[in-house]
């Protein structure tokens, strides 16, 4: 079997001494989508922080392999240009700079680690409106400031938007379904369902069996205290829907 | 390739040394070290001025020592006293007989530095290079004197003046001797007086009546010579209904000596004037140890003398060892209008104690103010500012906008606000906020792909948005980079 394009071992890490990740065993295929579900607190956002490259959480044991490559030993910056994306549970606000030119500098800063060339003002914008078509977003997204004075729902929905636009490989959504409302998780949902092409890997955090009816997991994993509980198909959700958490709680 | 379209590559390129530090070699032509009626009379003879302006000189030299030992001493900056016995007042560059007629007979090392700067001195390439980006005429002042000024005969079909000042004191006296030091008296202040005593060049503008002046008017000041400063002084006057843009660009050779640039500004706009005055300052700043840089104490002021008239400064201000500078208007015109957009940065161990005095005497007088600090490394940064409505100024409005970012946190960021309202209606609105670069801000850009730097400098860029769209469209996208180079290494 070919080597899966993100395998966690192991993975031990700390935040302010604490020791949050106890040991994460996880392995994502190229082309599949796992959805990780568990307890408020259970170390999911730390998890998604600690594979994008947060500074302040220290990693004490164990080892990340992405596509080939030490991930642990990459820049933030190397991860999102070597195709790493995530999706912020709590997008951050930019005043004064427009999502067009944050999406743009983004995606040519990408370009340029990956000796491509840059993508110009005019195609961007063609691409972006294309985009925020199929997104069923207005347009005057592009004019706005990066997350200032978006409501909830429309910061996730800016997730989206640039993870379209960027077009990773491997894309971890930390709750990216929370606050949306029912028309929203539709659209959402196939944003995500468009980047299934058989190469790329999503990481789908959640709480709610809802969005994985739209978008179907080819794996489920419960994290419960630092640690990968169980593991399952996407039956296993459905199973937590009913009984909630409280197996996997510590007693 | 354009000049400007240039520059911006070149600045592109910049690898977060200062760019424009070299050194141009040229014979120049010096007074001698020390400051002193003789200096005084030296320079006003290499300027083969008129006795007028001789004596005008001689009484500000008097006030000055007047106020010898007066040096402003209230603004939150740092550095050991200056010994003005110890310059030179005077360097140019040596030339044969008169100034040159034209382009060609410029020494071609000198438009070889202007090259090298990204400045367009040749306007058949202006003409060739920005076509859709609008056309700049450029006057370019090297250490004492004026080099060349471009677009000369084609302003002059509408008739505007754009020359040399040392220049309209020859041909149009009438003028200058109406307006010279009507806005900065001579005794203003200790550098003031000085740079009236020993000022070598600078611009001089004139919009005459109803004319809008159809291209951007640009300076491009330059010292070179070691041991000297530089005292220019820049007279623009926009006529009843005119309007002119005008911009100025300053950069200096990398030197471990400070050197003094003290300037001085005059502008007067007639009724329904406007008159849009920006700055993009990158005068070498020192090293990350504070060696070196230039001491920028200069002194601007607009009149916005008419009914219905409007002055605007915009500024960014990167470079210098120490900032000094408050560009200011007199609204004496009823539903005059005055504007302030200032973005500086203070990094390594620059200096920076800038703002703006806003006077209104005018009734229906309306000013703006949008400071941008920013601070990081071991810069300190101040806003002072002062708004002041006089009894006769019924409804008077301002509005204040500071903020302040900084960055890391070894630097500083400072907001003094003076308001002075001497009627009861006036309507004065003060707000200020300082904010920090988050972490959270910085890992969402890098998450995205962006480096550290490339993170700061778009963060930057949008804490000063409001200021940036003010400035004239050629020089934005410059202006915009240069945040980003001044600011590299501010994050580790
Ligand atoms: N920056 C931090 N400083 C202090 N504690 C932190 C920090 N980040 C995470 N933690 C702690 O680590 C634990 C795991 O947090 P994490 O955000 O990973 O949980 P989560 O599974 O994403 O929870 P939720 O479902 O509520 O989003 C929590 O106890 C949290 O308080
Ligand atoms: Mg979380």
């Amino acid at each position: 079997m070919s080597e899966p394009l993100l395998r966690i071992r192991n993975l031990r890490a700390s935040v302010d001494g604490q020791e949050v990740l106890k040991g994460i065993d996880l392995a994502v295929a190229a082309g599949e989508v796992a959805a990780i579900m568990g307890p408020n607190g259970s170390g999911k956002s730390t998890l998604s922080n600690v594979l994008a490259g947060r500074d302040g959480y220290e990693v004490t044991d164990g080892e990340v392999r992405y596509d080939g490559r030490d991930l642990l030993d990459m820049e933030p910056e190397e991860r999102a240009a070597a195709g790493v994306f995530m999706a912020f549970q709590y997008p951050v606000e930019i005043p004064g700079v427009v999502n067009a030119t944050f999406t743009r500098t983004a995606l040519n800063a990408q370009r340029q680690a990956r000796g491509e060339s840059p993508i110009d003002a005019i195609d961007f914008l063609k691409r972006a409106r294309e985009t925020l078509g199929r997104l069923e977003m207005d347009e005057a997204f592009l004019r706005r400031d990066v997350n200032a004075g978006f409501s909830g729902g429309e910061k996730k929905r800016n997730e989206i938007f640039q993870m379209a636009m960027l077009e990773p490989r491997l894309a971890i959504l930390d709750e990216t379904d929370s606050g949306l409302d029912i028309d929203a998780l539709r659209i959402v949902a196939m944003g995500v369902n468009a980047m299934r092409d058989g190469r790329r890997a999503l990481v789908v955090i959640t709480h709610y069996q809802r969005l994985l009816e739209y978008v179907v997991p080819d794996s489920v994993h419960v994290l419960a205290d630092g640690r990968i509980a169980r593991s399952g198909d996407r039956e296993l959700a459905l199973e937590l829907e009913r009984a909630g958490y409280a197996a996997f709680q510590p007693a | 390739m354009s000049p400007l379209r240039e520059t911006v590559e070149t600045v592109e390129r910049a690898s977060g040394e200062y760019r424009y530090g070299f050194v141009t070699e040229i014979d120049e032509d010096r007074a001698p070290t020390g400051l002193n009626e003789e200096i005084v009379r030296f320079i006003s003879a290499k300027k083969d001025e008129p006795d007028w302006l001789l004596e005008w000189r001689l009484k500000a030299f008097r006030m000055w020592l007047g106020l010898e030992d007066r040096e402003p001493r209230w603004a939150n900056v740092h550095f050991p006293k200056i010994d003005f016995q110890d310059a030179c007042y005077y360097a140019a560059p040596k030339q044969e007989g008169d100034g040159p007629a034209s382009l060609d007979e410029v020494d071609p090392e000198l438009l070889r530095t202007y090259e090298k700067l990204g400045i367009p001195l040749r306007e058949q390439e202006v003409l060739a290079g920005v076509a859709g980006a609008g056309n700049v005429a450029v006057d370019a002042v090297f250490d004492s004197v004026s080099v060349a000024t471009t677009f000369q005969d084609k302003l002059a079909e509408m008739g505007v003046i754009f020359c040399p000042i040392s220049e309209a004191v020859r041909d149009h006296p009438e003028l200058v001797r109406k307006y010279l030091g009507s806005v900065v008296p001579q005794g203003d202040n200790f550098y003031a007086a000085l740079n009236s005593a020993v000022f070598s060049d600078g611009s001089f503008v004139y919009v005459p009546k109803g004319v809008h002046c159809p291209m951007e008017l640009s300076t491009y000041f330059r010292i070179n010579a070691r041991g000297t400063g530089q005292f220019e002084r820049t007279l623009i006057i926009a006529d009843e209904g005119s309007r002119v843009s005008y911009l100025e660009g300053c950069t200096a050779p990398q030197r471990d000596e400070n050197q003094l640039h003290a300037a001085v500004v005059e502008l007067v706009a007639l009724k329904d004037a406007e008159i849009k005055y920006s700055t993009v300052q990158n005068w070498y700043p020192g090293d990350a140890d504070g060696k070196g840089g230039i001491y920028n104490f200069v002194t601007k002021r607009g009149a916005c003398r008419g009914a219905d008239s409007k002055i605007s400064w915009t500024q960014v201000e990167t470079g210098s060892a120490i900032t000094w500078k408050y560009p200011s208007v007199l609204l004496q015109g009823d539903r005059s209008i005055g504007e302030f957009y200032s973005v500086a940065i203070s990094n390594l161990r620059q200096q920076a104690d800038t703002g703006t005095k806003m006077i209104h005497l005018g009734r229906d007088t309306r000013s703006t103010i949008i400071s941008k600090g920013i601070s990081a490394g071991r810069g300190q940064q101040t806003y002072r500012g002062l708004v002041r409505v006089q009894p006769k100024a019924d409804g008077a409005r301002n509005f204040t906008q500071c903020d302040s970012l900084l960055i890391g946190d070894t630097c500083g960021g400072h907001t003094v606000p003076y308001i002075d309202v001497r009627h009861p209606g006036a309507e004065v609105a003060h707000e200020a906020t300082t904010s920090r670069i988050s972490d959270a801000q910085l890992f969402y850009c890098r998450q995205r792909g962006l480096d550290p730097e490339e993170a700061v400098s778009l963060i930057v860029n949008g804490f000063c948005r409001e200021v940036l769209q003010q400035l004239p469209m050629e020089f934005a996208v410059e202006a915009q980079k240069l945040l980003g180079i001044s600011l590299e290494g501010a994050v580790g």
